[in-house]
């Protein structure tokens, strides 16, 4: 385990490659030359609603293909982080780059609601993520692909409202996948699902991000889930990254597995301790 | 009967015909009553004729056409004014719901005008018009504008914001936004504008029929009035039920084809 306040993390980046084990090294070498998520430099981001300095000063870089869990208190700036990451804010003050030039498909976003069309049927809900190739030829076969990656293919011809709340989030993630975005944010996709559920969404968010390798920006506040899906934890207290910890455990993660539950424990003490010095 | 026979069965293995015989039990109780009372002479016929009667009248006055020519008259009118009124109260609905300014510009005088009763205008638009058909298209649209206007109004403001957002990450322009996310979203409350809308249209008719036409289903009561036909005043008032249900349910029919996504409208 390792933690690094973030003005020293290219140094732990390289420290925490070097110690892999030699196979874990060739493991991401492989997805490395098969990603086709995009990288993401964040530079003295600040934001601030009125009088409310939610944002002090972000800086952080995330490799292509990583997964990245954000956490911290409620009101701390992790939704507003990820908002602005996905272009739903206005920055005020430093920047986003993704190292090249982006399509809006390039990157999307999940809420904590599923944000289905209530009046479309599944298949068309799934096809609202292809953005501007909605009306070409083979937007139905992209949509019914999406859908069966998240298991959901028997329902196409559904409304919404007959499916359950973890059956809507997989529409809403299979609407996401649809485009295959490079960077796909996550705003507390599960926070209202029930624990069973959630655990299954877990893996199938772990078996997506393998299989299409886009750079996946989770904001949560569950700290066993962000450690059992990421590759790497923020912490984020009063509007400022506190803490920056990577996560090596082998994939697929084991739940429940003393190395999590250690890791889970110390972050989850770093969260309690800002508590008390308050 | 047991405790068990007593709980309704699920409905999709109830009969569909049954069902939709049930909500005529009450009428056509109501019908029979009212024959039993008139023909016993404990309602004298000089107060209600019996139905007997008023279907009679009604056969005569549909063999002699005038049943008819005087229905058709009224529902044309109808029609018309309601299709007038409500384009215009869509139009601003639409546009009030969709641009502030034109909301800012507009919505006070029209808030204004709306809590005039438009029937308080019937003097003012006789002497505008007369009594030509043009007098009854106002009153009818003037009467219809309002609550369709109202509707579309609140059903476009209270589309799901998080929707909107949705639709705007995933690219949507503002056509397709319309299109895809807030008039569906809308339609519900655009329906419930609707059929107030059906019921104000046929008050407003029947109003302005009586006190100046000299043709439709409200002239022919007048008329019948004038010369003691009570069999066909009350023929006329059953027409005016018959013809609101018949609108009602279209618009019924039209909803369920339109909201069939919606869980109020499910057949399960």
């Amino acid at each position: 385990m390792q933690t690094a306040v973030r003005s020293s993390l290219p140094e732990t980046e390289f420290t925490s490659r070097a110690n892999f084990a030699p196979h874990a090294r060739v493991v991401r070498e492989e997805r490395a030359a098969q990603t086709t998520g995009l990288p993401l430099s964040i530079r003295g981001l600040r934001k601030s609603f009125g009088d409310n300095e939610v944002l002090r000063g972000i800086d952080l870089h995330i490799p292509a293909g990583q997964f990245v869990a954000i956490v911290g208190k409620s009101g701390c700036g992790k939704s507003t982080l990820l908002r602005l990451i996905a272009g739903l804010d206005r920055i005020d003050a430093g920047s986003i780059s993704f190292g090249q030039d982006i399509q809006p498909e390039d990157i999307r976003v999940m809420f904590q609601e599923p944000r289905l069309l209530p009046w479309a049927r599944v298949l068309a809900n799934v096809e609202v993520g292809l953005g501007r190739d909605r009306a070409s030829a083979d937007a139905h076969a992209r949509a019914e692909k999406a859908l069966i990656e998240v298991g959901l293919a028997d329902k196409r011809d559904q409304w919404p409202s007959v499916l359950s709340g973890g059956q809507k989030q997989r529409v809403a993630l299979g609407r996401a996948l649809v485009s295959r975005p490079r960077v796909l944010a996550f705003d507390e996709p599960l926070g209202a699902l029930d624990a069973l559920t959630r655990i299954s969404m877990q893996r199938l968010l772990e078996r997506v991000w393998r299989d299409q390798g886009f750079t996946a920006i989770l904001v949560t506040h569950d700290v066993s889930e962000a450690v059992a899906l990421a590759d790497r934890v923020l912490v984020i207290e009063d509007g400022r990254i506190a803490h920056d910890v990577t996560v090596n455990a082998g994939r697929p993660r084991q739940r429940g597995s003393a190395e999590l539950a250690g890791l889970e424990g110390s972050i989850l003490s770093h969260l309690l301790s800002a508590d008390d010095r308050t | 009967m047991s405790l068990i026979d007593s709980i309704p069965l699920p409905r999709r293995v109830r009969l569909p015909r049954v069902d939709g015989l049930i909500q005529w039990i009450v009428p056509l109780a109501i019908i029979a009553i009212w024959q039993v009372a008139s023909v016993t002479g404990f309602v004298p016929t000089r107060v209600l004729p019996a139905p007997s009667d008023v279907l009679l009248a009604g056969w005569k006055l549909l063999l002699s056409g005038e049943l008819v020519r005087n229905i058709w008259v009224s529902f044309w009118r109808a029609s018309i004014g309601f299709l007038i009124g409500g384009s215009i109260g869509f139009a601003f609905g639409l546009a009030n719901g969709l641009s502030q300014l034109s909301a800012k510009l507009t919505d006070t005088t029209l808030q204004m005008v709306r809590n005039v009763p438009h029937l308080a205008l019937i003097p003012l638009v006789i002497l505008w018009f007369g009594i030509d058909e043009s007098a009854k298209l106002f009153l009818v649209a003037l009467g219809v504008f309002f609550p369709i206007y109202l509707n579309t109004l609140h059903g476009i403001r209270t589309v799901d914001p998080q929707l909107i957002e949705m639709g705007r990450i995933y690219g949507m322009r503002d056509g397709e936004l319309f299109r895809r996310v807030i008039f569906p979203g809308a339609l519900p409350s655009i329906f419930v504008g609707i059929r107030f809308a059906l019921g104000i249209m046929w008050l407003t008719l029947i109003v302005a029929e009586t006190i100046a036409a000299s043709s439709g289903l409200g002239y022919m009561a007048m008329q019948a009035r004038e010369f003691m036909l009570i069999d066909v005043v009350v023929l006329s008032i059953l027409i005016y039920a018959l013809l609101g249900k018949l609108a009602d349910s279209a618009s019924r029919v039209l909803e369920r084809l339109t909201l069939s996504w919606h869980p109020a409208f499910q057949k399960r």
